[in-house]
């Protein structure tokens, strides 16, 4: 699980901001590419992502899986 | 210190507001009720507010009447004494609109677990001032704030923590990963004393509600964590499991 990282479901993601404020790596934007719902989803830079999880523990959608 | 991570199968997208405490909160109850493999064995009552999205999550459960899913628990736990139930009320359902059956659950000593989310006012409504809405605090019904030599906050853990002997009384934020945590670590508690028939757990989460504050996102997180804990202080009230 070395190289586990954190994957998007991007079409789940409202936008809030709460991951980008809470990631240690600051490896989490917003994308610029809105999703179903008309929000700007974000996308995670694998290089700087250490797979910690703490995107999921704090994202109320449920948009991160780690992998 | 990487590992897998998933949330739970039952969850599916819901419709809160971006920003909205509920997610996190509906997510940390299916992580424990799945890692004690109840999903099967499990029955998730809701009262009337935002916390009807949860009609999302795939777990048997009914949408009680406004303030009485306490005493709709209480009775379905009778009946089926062996499954885990959880009665999972806003603020304005719990402590104002059902008060009495909030307390007389308690006070009965029933083994079911209440979790309530406290935002500070009604929020699926539009946002009208509660019991817990801070003093100074601007609802629709109190447009010049809730007066401030009025009623203070009201604390129901710590009134039933006090006075009814209870399994187990906290009060958690989803304010940050460290309290998210903590808010697991005592659902775990409440659930496995709940499973041993230790009597009436509770735990109540302050949750921020950005659409009816009028604050992003990040700010309502803020107002959580500094203005909120004035009155709302986390922690453990009673824990006899
Ligand atoms: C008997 C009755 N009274 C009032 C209402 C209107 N009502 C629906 S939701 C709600 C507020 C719920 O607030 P809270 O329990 O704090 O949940 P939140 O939406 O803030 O999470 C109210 C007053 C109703 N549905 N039924
Ligand atoms: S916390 Fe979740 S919903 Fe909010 S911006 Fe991040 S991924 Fe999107
Ligand atoms: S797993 Fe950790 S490092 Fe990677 S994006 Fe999420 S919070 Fe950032
Ligand atoms: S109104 Fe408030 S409590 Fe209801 S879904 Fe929106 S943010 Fe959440
Ligand atoms: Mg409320």
């Amino acid at each position: 699980m070395e190289n586990a990282k954190a994957r998007v479901k991007g079409e789940l993601c409202k936008s809030c901001g709460i991951c980008i404020n809470n990631c240690p790596k600051q490896a989490i934007s917003k994308s610029g590419q809105f999703n179903n719902g008309g929000y700007d989803m974000v996308v995670v830079d694998e290089d700087k992502c250490i797979g910690c999880g703490i995107c999921y523990t704090v994202c109320p959608d449920y948009v991160f899986e780690i992998n | 210190m990487a590992k897998n991570i998933k949330a739970p199968e039952a969850l599916k997208p819901h419709r809160f507001c971006p920003g909205c405490g509920h997610g996190v909160i509906a997510r940390v109850i299916m992580e424990v009720i799945e890692s004690r493999g109840l999903t099967n064995n499990f029955i998730l009552n809701r009262g009337v507010g935002c916390c009807c999205n949860l009609r999302s999550i795939e777990v048997d459960g009914l949408q009680c009447s406004h303030g009485r899913s306490c005493a709709s628990t209480r009775a379905m736990k009778l009946l089926a004494p062996d499954t885990c139930f959880v009665t999972y009320q806003g603020d304005g359902d719990a402590y104002v609109i059902g008060l009495q059956e909030t307390l007389n659950a308690a006070y009965a000593k029933s083994n079911i677990t209440l979790i309530t989310v406290n935002n500070s006012n009604f929020g699926m409504t539009g946002g009208q001032m509660a019991w817990t809405t801070l003093p100074g605090q601007i609802t629709t019904t109190s447009p010049y704030g809730r007066p401030v030599d009025g009623p203070l906050p009201i604390q129901i853990p710590e009134m039933i923590a006090n006075s009814f002997d209870p399994a187990f009384v906290a009060r958690a934020s989803v304010q940050s990963p460290a309290e998210i945590n903590k808010l697991k670590k005592y659902v775990e508690k409440a659930i496995d004393a709940q499973m041993a028939g230790k009597g009436f757990t509770m735990i109540e989460v302050l949750a921020p509600c950005p659409t009816n504050w009028g604050l992003t996102p990040e700010k309502a997180i803020e107002h959580v964590a500094t203005d909120m804990q004035k009155y709302y202080p986390l922690g453990v009230f009673a824990d006899r499991t």
